[in-house]
């Protein structure tokens, strides 16, 4: 399969932070078609295990999150209509005009209005979350029988191939890096690689890299690649992004393992693979930050795949950029052997 | 039930762009004679000896206009129609005839400033991302001067409600359709107009050409009855039936047949109700200022988020609008006027 076919698959399923359920199922699925074994631990990630041929060399675990932002239901308000909260960072502005799922005792379509601009007191202000609400159609006893607090809410989207190679898709962040690790494992497929390959996609990095944190310290791998996504350059964002399409973003800095990185960089170069350098001083703001410190520690790189708009209804970004993160990995896995590159 | 409903609202017609609405309607019409004026009005004439009666609806939906492609591939727009500014970003659109996919952006989150975060966004901070990688490849694609429409399927739901993009007026498109299968007494044109989004320029032409006697005009109108809004801003109420506008911007009713459309609905136990404000204008501001001037009544069907992607109705509503405006059609000869 392309890397756009198993982005497209991963977007349909959901996956807000803590109820992971419907995304998990799918990765289990598919993990299994390349690991020896595939486990869900105790907070939910999926860890899958493919066998090395030399069990002394250090195993590999590669890692992308499989949790997306969404909303959830905080109150039923005198009309029928549901006031929400966000799970995860979201923009309000990208909201009003939104089609939504409520996952109720039944999934329920709605949709977030406006209000009507002469109900607007100050049209200088945008509207606060706390200010929208979800309309499913029923009055206030109505709703009751259907909704909760505390019931999930999901962006209604459909993935959708802009051009040839870019796509948008509700949340690129981070089906994109889990589509990379599949490619990975399915370029890797029928080569003999000395390090067990651990592929794992951890919960509830949105609200504070807490899969990752648990996922590392219980598998302590010989060294581990983040895969994230990071801002894309557009029109009105120039700073601390990259262009989508010019290949992935390999991250260099305190956070990650120098020699580690390094090597992957030259597997990049050696195999003609365009990559974007990106500089950062300290917290990468991904998985990579816990996974480097957790158990007794672990050598980490990151590479990510720029994405525009991050956080908004729909994110576009390049599938070549995915297929290359898959193509670098799997270089890099090959070449780790004894593991000579993860020490000082 | 609901089939012309739904088909004309999940067509694509922005203001200046209705062909696929009036070939629609040119398709299905019952009439005697059927035919479109220099401005792209479709007038169905629907011979009788009384009075001259033309009902109106206008085909086009609020929509974007492409007005740039920057170097990088991205497209800038403006509003085809009062399109409220805070509905755009993270939508998808439909770009001209071949019906190029985008998306509607602006930056991340992430990378606003703080009061980025707290202003809304202007026209001026969005532009629509194609996939394009610079000014040729885009250009390929799309043109200035292209509409865009909202992407979103008709879409039945809660307690008898359906969204829809372009209900406003689709709805009364629909109800046209259906009037003209009865028989009337009166000299009856139904007529589809263009361009009301953007100051009711269809209308203007056909009711100088028509010279009706008396006009009513079928809409989408706005409804305010969500949570936060006070009683008293509550314009229209989904569920409580056809709304009759005393006055808004553009025209006020003629009180002897405002008087009439309350009886007839009085007479036939169908719910009405009367816009509350005096928001908005629709096509009988130009229809009743035309030739002589004409006596001319709007009937409309609430909608909640009127003019943006989402916009809600009852379907309960549209029906009692559709009796109403039958009744009142069937009955005109009688009113007096």
């Amino acid at each position: 399969m392309t890397a756009a076919q198993y982005l497209k698959m991963l977007d349909e399923k959901l996956g807000v932070s803590g109820n992971e359920k419907d995304i998990q199922e799918l990765i289990k699925k598919l993990f299994s078609q390349f690991c020896d074994t595939v486990e869900i631990d105790g907070i939910g990630n999926v860890i899958g295990r493919r066998k090395g041929t030399n069990n002394t060399a250090p195993s590999i675990m590669i890692e992308a999150h499989m949790d997306e932002l969404g909303l959830m239901v905080s109150r039923i308000t005198d009309k029928g209509s549901l006031n929400f909260i966000t799970i995860g960072g979201f923009d309000p502005k990208v909201l009003p005009g939104t089609e939504v799922t409520v996952h109720g005792k039944e999934k329920l379509f709605g949709v977030i209005g406006a209000k009507p601009p002469h109900l607007v007191n100050d049209r200088s202000k945008a509207s606060k979350i706390g200010e929208l609400c979800v309309d499913i159609g029923y009055s206030k006893e109505e709703t009751e029988k259907l909704v909760s607090v505390g019931d999930m809410i999901t962006i209604n989207t459909n993935y959708t191939e802009l051009s040839n190679k870019i796509v948008a898709a509700r949340c690129i962040d981070d089906r994109g890096g889990l589509a990379a690790i599949l490619r990975t494992l399915e370029i890797l497929k029928d080569e003999k690689i000395e390090n067990e390959i651990i592929c794992v996609a951890t919960v509830q990095e949105e609200l504070g890299l807490r899969g990752a944190r648990v996922a590392a310290s219980h598998i302590m791998p010989g060294c581990a690649i983040a895969i994230d996504v990071c801002h894309g350059e557009s029109d009105d964002v120039r700073d601390d992004a990259f262009p989508c399409g010019n290949g992935p973003v390999v991250t260099v800095g305190p956070n990650l393992h120098t020699k580690f990185t390094k090597m992957m960089l030259n597997q990049a170069k050696k195999n003609s693979i365009d990559i974007q350098l990106e500089a950062c001083s300290g917290d990468t703001g991904t998985d990579a930050w816990e996974i480097q410190t957790a158990a007794c520690g672990v050598p980490t790189a990151l590479i990510s795949i720029p994405v525009r708009y991050m956080h908004s209804n729909y994110e576009v970004a390049s599938t070549d950029d995915i297929e290359a993160t898959a193509k670098i990995i799997a270089f890099t896995i090959k070449e780790l052997k004894d593991g000579e590159c993860l020490c000082f | 039930m609901f089939m012309f409903l739904k088909e004309l609202a999940n067509l694509g017609a922005p203001s200046g762009f209705e062909d696929s609405v009036r070939n629609f309607l040119k398709e299905h019409a019952v009439a005697d004679e059927i035919y479109t004026d220099s401005i792209g009005n479709l007038i169905c004439h629907k011979k009788g000896a009384g009075k001259k009666v033309m009902v109106a609806a206008h085909m086009d939906e609020v929509g974007l206009l492409i007005t740039g492609i920057t170097d990088s591939g991205y497209l800038k727009f403006n509003a085809l129609g009062g399109i409220e500014t805070a509905v755009l970003c993270s939508k998808k659109v439909y770009i001209g005839e071949k019906k190029i996919p985008g998306i509607i952006s602006a930056k991340a989150v992430h990378l606003q400033t703080s009061d980025e975060m707290s202003t809304p966004l202007k026209f001026k901070n969005m532009y629509i991302d194609i996939g394009a990688s610079n000014r040729s490849e885009a250009e390929k694609k799309v043109s200035l001067g292209d509409a865009a429409v909202f992407d979103g399927e008709y879409t039945p739901f809660g307690n008898n409600l359906v969204k829809s993009k372009a209900l406003d007026d689709r709805v009364g498109c629909a109800i046209l359709l259906e009037l003209m299968k009865e028989t009337y007494d009166s000299d009856m044109y139904f007529v589809f107009t263009v361009q009301e989004e953007i100051g009711t320029r269809g209308a203007k032409v056909a009711s100088y050409n028509i010279k009706p006697d008396i006009a009513l005009v079928i809409e989408g109108t706005t409804c305010s009855d969500v949570y936060g809004s006070m009683e008293h801003n509550q314009v229209t109420r989904l569920g409580d039936g056809a709304v009759l506008t005393a006055m808004d911007r553009a025209a006020i009713s003629n009180r002897e047949y405002f008087n009439f459309i309350v009886e007839i609905a009085k007479e036939n136990n169908i719910k009405l109700q009367i816009k509350k404000t005096i928001m908005g204008g629709t096509d009988a501001g130009a229809i009743v200022t035309s030739g002589t001037g004409v006596k001319t009544a709007v009937l409309a069907a609430p909608c909640r988020y009127i003019h943006s992607p989402v916009s809600v109705m009852n379907l309960s509503d549209y029906e009692s609008l559709k009796e109403l405006s039958k009744l009142v059609c069937k009955n005109i000869e009688r009113s007096g006027l």
